[in-house]
């Protein structure tokens, strides 16, 4: 409703009948700009984690080390399951261009379920560890590590929610351009998740095993 | 609110329609060859030591380069091309933060 609202807006704004569209356009082409400082500012959270992790990753305080911790099949199923799943998120942006609910909310929907199959992977690889006795409190490379790949997975919990969400409301409201600006938007989102993960398997993972 | 004057709007605002099915088909297949290379190369110890450091890091970077063209449509951004401009500013804050970590505490080992 409150989007609605915003629309309402954005017309009032435009000078004539004419100009309503294109205003409304240029909000959305502005919200969506909004949306790439925010991921850009989110790069610098990521940089400062990745920092703090290479810093950190030989100091093991006499626990497990990288190499004798880290289960590459897993890692490697959730790699490929992240860059399906950014394949598939483009796959729906492609959809609703063509007008196509029906396909958007598929792919959407296929994305998500891989989404939510990383975060299951990744949390049983979690469970594992602790177990194990390699804790969060176990040792400053211990710290770096959850703290980094946990922050990731966080970030793609979220982006699970919201697409949820987004779903609800594209199955109600059409492809509006507010939503294709909201759909547009998460697919961005779950690119950039990807492109994170690429430097998390590169640096934390092959780089630990190596 | 109707919906005919938004489904209108929608058509008015397709000159921005990013990608086609091809761009992406070609990222994905790019992506997934990016990530069988470091794969294979480091975990068989194909190579070792700096050149395999070589090998993952520049395989990253060139996979980060397919998402950003192929999937972020970086390429196809109207000028002025403010999104780019953010993202080279995101990357030099980031660089400074990683590299410049790296070095100062590297003195760590030495004193």
């Amino acid at each position: 409703m409150a989007n609605h609202g915003n629309e309402a807006a954005a017309v009032h704004h435009g000078h004539g009948h004419d100009h309503g569209h294109e205003g409304h356009h240029d909000l959305e082409a502005l919200r969506q700009m909004g949306f790439w400082l925010f991921l850009i500012t989110d790069c610098i959270l990521f940089g400062t984690l990745f920092a703090t992790y290479i810093v950190l990753h030989h100091n093991t305080a006499g626990g497990p080390t990288a190499s004798e911790l880290f289960e590459m099949p897993g890692v490697i199923a959730e790699t490929f399951i992240l860059l399906t799943s950014s394949f598939t998120s483009g796959l729906a942006v492609l959809s609703m261009n063509r007008g196509d609910r029906k396909g958007l909310i598929g792919w959407l929907i296929v994305t998500a379920i891989l989404g939510a199959s990383f975060i299951g992977l990744e949390l049983s690889e979690f469970i594992k560890m602790v177990g194990d006795g390699a804790k969060i409190s176990t040792s400053a490379f211990l710290s770096g590590f959850f703290t980094l790949v946990g922050t990731h997975g966080l970030h793609v919990s979220v982006g699970l929610c919201w697409m949820i969400a987004l779903m609800i409301q594209l199955s109600r409201r059409g492809i509006t351009p507010v939503t294709r600006r909201k759909v547009n938007i998460i697919s961005l989102y779950w690119h950039f998740l990807d492109v994170v993960w690429i430097f998390v398997f590169t640096i934390v993972y092959m780089m630990g095993v190596m | 609110m109707s919906q005919q004057p938004h489904s209108h709007g929608i058509n008015d605002g397709s000159h921005e329609s990013h990608g086609s099915l091809k761009s992406y088909i070609i990222g994905f297949v790019l992506s997934l060859v990016l990530t069988v290379i470091p794969l294979v190369a480091v975990l068989n110890d194909m190579v070792n030591g700096n050149a395999a450091l070589v090998v993952l890091l520049v395989t990253a970077v060139l996979q980060f380069i397919v998402q950003l063209v192929f999937f972020m449509h970086l390429r196809e951004e109207k000028k002025p091309r403010w999104n780019l401009m953010a993202l080279i500013l995101g990357i030099v804050i980031v660089l400074t933060i990683v590299l410049g970590s790296v070095w100062i505490m590297e003195y760590n080992n030495i004193v």
